[in-house]
């Protein structure tokens, strides 16, 4: 079981995804988070294993708050998830040693993230 | 006068917000892959305007001349996609695609087909991805160019007129190499509205309720 933050700034982006983990990983638990500032205090809160955050938002978007979670959490699993699949967004995500999740999310493509995220956390904590 | 048509529920605009973005992140990725420079693209906006509103909006910051690629389509809800440049970028924009080696002269000559082309890819990948997730089925007309201020390209005095209020959605966009930068719109008048919101609010539904099924 782990704890999961979900950053989204649209509560149907949110709504999908916590649909698609009732459906996954039905035991995990999920923080919701609408900004880049809600999620860095989420994070530094400490109580975070695993963190979905979404691109376009207002203010701070996705990957500088990927890179502001790297300066503390250099090894917690991490994604970026959204429909703008072009080369340099996924190419910053894979920089910042986070995976890519494309939307519309898919239950297959946010079940591959978590497997490998979960083996990633069990390796770390032995 | 605002009807009950002409207004959203904040999960209605929150909804429609995040499935425009999806559609036209979508798009932009098209557009990259045409153009070979990344493009960005600013946090969407939806609004129910009326079309002199709309009009206002896109001339915003622009030159008053503006050139866009329209398609309607059909299906569910009707109406009408448009990509917008200011028309002083659209050669740049043509330039970008065809490559810089080509002439001041070839580049008009092929000015109307490779807007007529870049339109169509990236509002049939935005239109799709709207369909596709909504589970719907669009047609889409081919593209056409119109050339003229914000009023002509959203008919303010056209015989849709009548039909004060629009949904307008629109996201800037901008090619990080080059001075280009446009935005797409769509617009659909109240009957479509109604429809979609309706569509909207099953598919709302549909994940709330439904922890087995399919949730796009």
């Amino acid at each position: 079981m782990h704890k999961v933050l979900i950053v989204d700034d649209s509560k149907l982006a949110r709504m999908v995804m916590a649909s698609a983990f009732r459906r996954i990983r039905p035991d995990w638990t999920l923080v919701e988070t609408t900004n880049a500032n809600e999620a860095l205090a989420a994070v530094s809160g400490g109580a975070v294993d695993i963190a979905l955050i979404d691109f376009n938002m207002p203010g701070i978007d996705g990957l500088e708050l990927v890179a502001n979670i790297r300066k503390t959490h250099p090894n917690m699993p991490v994604a970026v998830v959204s429909a703008n699949v072009q080369n340099e967004i996924i190419g910053r995500a894979r920089d910042l040693n986070a995976g890519f999740i494309p939307k519309p999310l898919t239950d297959e493509s946010l079940a591959a993230f978590l497997s490998g995220a979960a083996l990633r956390l069990k390796k770390s904590s032995t | 006068m605002i009807k009950d048509a002409s207004q959203l529920t904040e999960i209605e605009q929150d909804a429609l917000a995040e499935i425009a973005n999806m559609g036209v992140s979508r798009a932009a990725s098209s557009l990259r892959l045409l153009v070979g420079e990344e493009v960005l693209l600013s946090v969407p906006s939806v609004k129910i305007v009326t079309r002199e509103a709309a009009s206002k909006l896109v001339e915003r910051g622009n030159a008053k001349k503006l050139v866009a690629v329209e398609q309607t389509f059909e299906g569910p809800f009707d109406g009408k996609a448009l990509l917008i440049f200011p028309e002083a970028q659209s050669l740049e924009l043509v330039r970008s695609i065809v490559g810089d080696e080509h002439t001041l002269e070839d580049v008009i000559d092929l000015e109307q087909e490779a807007l007529a082309e870049t339109g169509n890819i990236i509002l049939n990948g935005c239109l799709a991805t709207i369909a596709n997730v909504l589970n719907r089925t669009m047609r889409m007309s081919l593209p056409s160019i119109v050339r003229g201020d914000g009023a002509t390209l959203f008919e303010v005095q056209g015989p849709a007129s009548g039909e004060q209020f629009v949904l307008f959605l629109y996201i800037d966009f901008n090619i990080k190499a080059r001075d280009v930068h446009g935005f797409i719109a769509l617009l659909m008048d109240l009957p479509s509205i109604a429809a979609l919101k309706t569509i909207v609010n099953d598919f709302i539904e549909a994940i709330e309720k439904q922890p087995s099924g399919h949730a796009g």
